[in-house]
C-alpha cells in the first residue's frame, strides 16, 4: 500500500523532522519507490523462521550490580548546546 | 631517505624497530602528505599534527628501550565515527558538528595501546549512509584513482571513503572504517586495498556512532591482507562495555594469512551474476577461482537463493536501527540545537537543519517501518527473512570452507554520476557485501586487477562466523597468485 503526502507528513512529525512543504511529494516518491521494492521480500517463506539480530549466539553477560562509571557530571555537560550551574538548559516542555 | 609513501604496515613496524627511521620522522612524513592532500582528495575530517607528534614521541622512547606494541609507532588514519578523546568527531554530519567526545572507543583504544600513532579523522557519508561519500556534510571525497587518460573526478565508495583514499594515497598505513552493508569492502575494492568485516562482535561498538547496531561492524583497511589481518586483531578482543561483544579468544590472524590453502572447498555461488555486471568481473571472479584451484584448493558450485532478498532485507533492518538510534541527536546534550517556539519545534527544527538528506529519508523509512501497524509486516518480516539468509549460508557452509565472489558490481565510478537516479541504483552498490552484514560472518575484500580503465577490481571471500583465519588465508593465497601492486599515479 502506497504511503500518501499526508503519511508522510505524520512519518515526519513522528520522526520529529520539519520537513518543508516543498519536500514532501518529492519524499512520498522515494519512499513509495523503496517501499514498493522492499515487497520482494513477500516472495520469501518465512513460516517458521525465528526472527534473527546476530549470528553468534551466547547469553547476555552478568556482572556484579555494582557503580563501574559516573561521577563525570562536567565532563558530560561539556557538548552541551546549553548549560547553566551543571544542568542541561531545555525549552519549557511543561505548560 | 626513506620514500614512507610506499611503505606496508608491517614495513612501517619493522623500519620502525630497526631504528631505519624514527615514529617522529614517520608521523611528520604522515602530517605533511596529509595536508598537503587534503585540499584535493578532501579525505580527512581533521588533521592533528600536534597530537601525531606527541604520541610519535612517546612511540620512540618506548622503541629505544626496545619497549612497545605490535603497531608501535605507525600512523592509523581513523573514521570520523570513532570516538577519540577530545577530538571532533562529526560522523560527517552537521548535527554533531563541534562535538568533542569525553570517552574513547574500545577499538581506537585498542590501537593505541598496541602503538598506532592518530593523525587525523577521516572523512565518510553522513552517519555511515551512503556508498560514494557524496552524502557527507563537508562535501564528497575524490578517489586518488583515475580512470586512464582522464581526470574525471571518481568516487572512492563508501561509507569509509575517507579511510580508503587516505591509504591509497600512500598517507597512512592502516586505517579504520565501519562496514554495515559493505562500507569497508566496497571503497576498499573501489582503491585497490585490503579492506575488512569480521564477525559480528569481534570488534567492539563502543564509542562508534551508531548507525545500525545489528549491522555495525568495525574494521579495518590495509595494503596487504597481512597487514589488515595484524590490524583485525589489535583492533578485536571482548569488551565487557559492549554487549554483544564476543568474549572468546583472538586468533593471530596474520599468521592465518600464510596458511595453505590446499584441501579447503571454495565455493562459487551462482546468485552473485548480476544484469549489467561488466563481463571483466566475471572473469576475474574465474580467474580468482582459478589461482585457488592452481594452489590445490576444491571450486565447488554452490547456490545461495536468498542471496537477492538480502538488499530489500538491509533497506527496512538498517533504517529501522538507524531511526532509533539517531533519536539522540535532538538537540539537548550535545550537537547543534535550532531554537524553535517550544521543545518540540526546537527538536524538528534542529534535526531538519542538523541532518541531510540521505539520512533523512533513511530516518523516515525506519520510522514508518517501526510505526504502529507496520513493525510486524516489516521489521519482524525481513528479520525473519535474515533467518533465511542465515540459513542459506550455513548449508553453504556445510559443503564448503569459504565463498569466493566479487566484491562489487563495478569499478569506482564517477562522482556525481548516481545524483540524479533513483535512490536504489546507489543501493545497488552493496549487493554483494550486504549479504555477510545480514548473517553477520565475516567476509573481506581482496584487490585482484585492474578493469580497461586501470581502475582496481576486487574479489570477496566470506567465511563462516567467527572463522576469520580461514578467511585470511584464502585471501592471503589471493594475493600471492595475483601479484597485484598497482597504485594510483601521484596527481594530488
Amino acid at each position: 500500500m502506497p504511503v500518501t503526502p499526508d503519511d508522510v507528513r505524520r512519518i515526519a512529525k513522528l520522526a520529529r523532522i520539519a520537513e518543508p512543504a516543498d519536500r514532501i511529494d518529492a519524499l512520498t516518491g522515494e519512499l513509495n519507490g523503496i517501499l514498493k521494492w522492499v515487497e520482494l521480500l513477500d516472495e520469501v517463506d518465512v513460516a517458521g523462521a525465528e526472527p534473527m539480530t546476530t549470528p553468534v549466539l551466547s547469553a547476555l553477560p552478568l556482572r556484579e550490580d555494582a557503580v563501574t562509571d559516573g561521577g563525570v557530571r562536567d565532563a558530560i555537560l561539556t557538548n552541551a548546546p546549553k548549560a547553566e550551574e551543571g544542568f542541561f538548559v531545555v525549552p519549557k516542555s511543561v505548560e | 631517505m626513506t620514500d614512507f609513501s610506499s611503505l606496508s604496515l608491517h614495513e612501517a613496524v619493522n623500519g620502525l624497530r630497526a631504528k631505519s627511521f624514527s615514529a617522529v620522522e614517520l608521523a611528520e612524513a604522515t602530517v605533511v602528505a596529509a595536508e598537503a592532500a587534503q585540499g584535493p582528495l578532501n579525505c580527512f575530517t581533521g588533521i592533528d599534527g600536534e597530537r601525531a607528534l606527541d604520541m610519535a614521541r612517546a612511540s620512540d622512547g618506548r622503541l629505544a628501550k626496545g619497549e612497545g606494541g605490535a603497531l608501535e609507532g605507525v600512523p592509523v588514519a581513523i573514521k570520523d565515527l570513532f570516538a577519540v578523546k577530545g577530538v571532533e568527531t562529526t560522523a560527517s554530519s552537521n548535527i554533531l558538528k563541534g562535538f568533542k567526545p569525553e570517552y574513547e572507543s574500545t577499538v581506537t583504544q585498542n590501537l593505541w595501546d598496541a602503538g598506532a600513532v592518530f593523525f587525523a579523522k577521516t572523512a565518510m557519508d553522513e552517519f555511515a549512509m551512503g556508498s560514494s561519500n557524496e552524502t557527507a556534510a563537508p562535501g564528497p571525497v575524490v578517489n586518488p584513482w583515475r580512470a586512464n587518460g582522464s581526470a574525471a573526478k571518481l568516487a572512492p565508495g563508501g561509507s569509509s571513503g575517507g579511510s580508503a583514499a587516505a591509504l591509497a594515497a600512500g598517507i597512512s598505513y592502516g586505517a579504520t572504517g565501519t562496514d554495515t552493508g559493505g562500507s569497508i569492502r566496497q571503497p576498499a575494492a573501489f582503491a585497490g586495498l585490503v579492506g575488512v568485516k569480521p564477525t559480528y562482535g569481534r570488534c567492539s561498538r563502543w564509542g562508534v556512532v551508531a548507525f545500525a547496531s545489528s549491522l555495525d561492524h568495525p574494521g579495518p583497511f590495509g595494503k596487504t591482507v597481512k597487514d589488515a589481518a595484524l590490524l583485525t586483531r589489535v583492533m578485536s578482543g571482548h569488551d565487557p562495555k559492549d554487549s554483544t561483544s564476543y568474549q572468546g579468544e583472538v586468533p593471530d590472524f596474520a599468521a592465518a594469512a600464510d596458511r595453505p590453502v590446499k584441501g579447503l572447498r571454495i565455493g562459487i555461488p551462482k546468485e552473485y551474476r548480476v544484469d549489467g555486471m561488466p563481463g571483466e568481473i566475471e572473469t576475474l571472479w574465474r580467474e580468482g577461482a582459478k589461482w585457488l584451484e592452481a594452489q590445490g584448493a576444491e571450486i565447488v558450485d554452490i547456490s545461495l537463493p536468498m542471496t537477492k532478498y538480502a538488499l530489500p532485507a538491509y533497506y527496512i533492518i538498517a533504517p529501522a536501527e538507524a531511526s532509533s538510534n539517531l533519536a539522540r541527536y535532538d538537540g539537548m546534550r550535545f550537537g547543534a540545537r535550532v531554537e524553535g517556539g517550544d521543545l518540540n519545534d526546537t527538536y524538528e527544527k534542529t534535526r531538519a537543519a542538523g541532518f541531510g538528506r540521505e539520512v533523512q529519508r533513511r530516518i523516515l523509512i525506519g520510522t514508518y517501518v517501526l510505526s504502529a501497524g507496520y513493525y510486524d509486516a516489516y521489521y519482524l518480516k525481513a528479520l525473519k527473512v535474515r533467518r533465511r539468509i542465515y540459513e542459506d549460508f550455513t548449508s553453504a557452509f556445510e559443503k564448503v570452507d569459504a565463498i569466493l565472489t566479487p566484491a562489487t558490481p563495478s569499478a569506482a565510478f564517477e562522482i556525481g554520476s548516481k545524483a540524479k537516479a533513483d535512490p536504489i541504483e546507489m543501493y545497488l552498490n552493496d549487493i554483494f557485501t550486504v549479504t555477510a552484514n545480514i548473517a553477520g560472518i565475516p567476509a573481506m575484500s581482496v584487490p585482484a586487477g585492474l578493469d580497461k580503465d586501470g581502475l582496481p577490481l576486487g574479489l570477496q571471500v566470506i567465511a563462516p562466523a567467527l572463522d576469520e583465519e580461514t578467511m585470511f588465508a584464502v585471501a592471503g593465497a589471493l594475493e600471492r597468485a595475483a601479484g597485484f601492486t598497482a597504485k594510483a599515479d601521484k596527481w594530488w
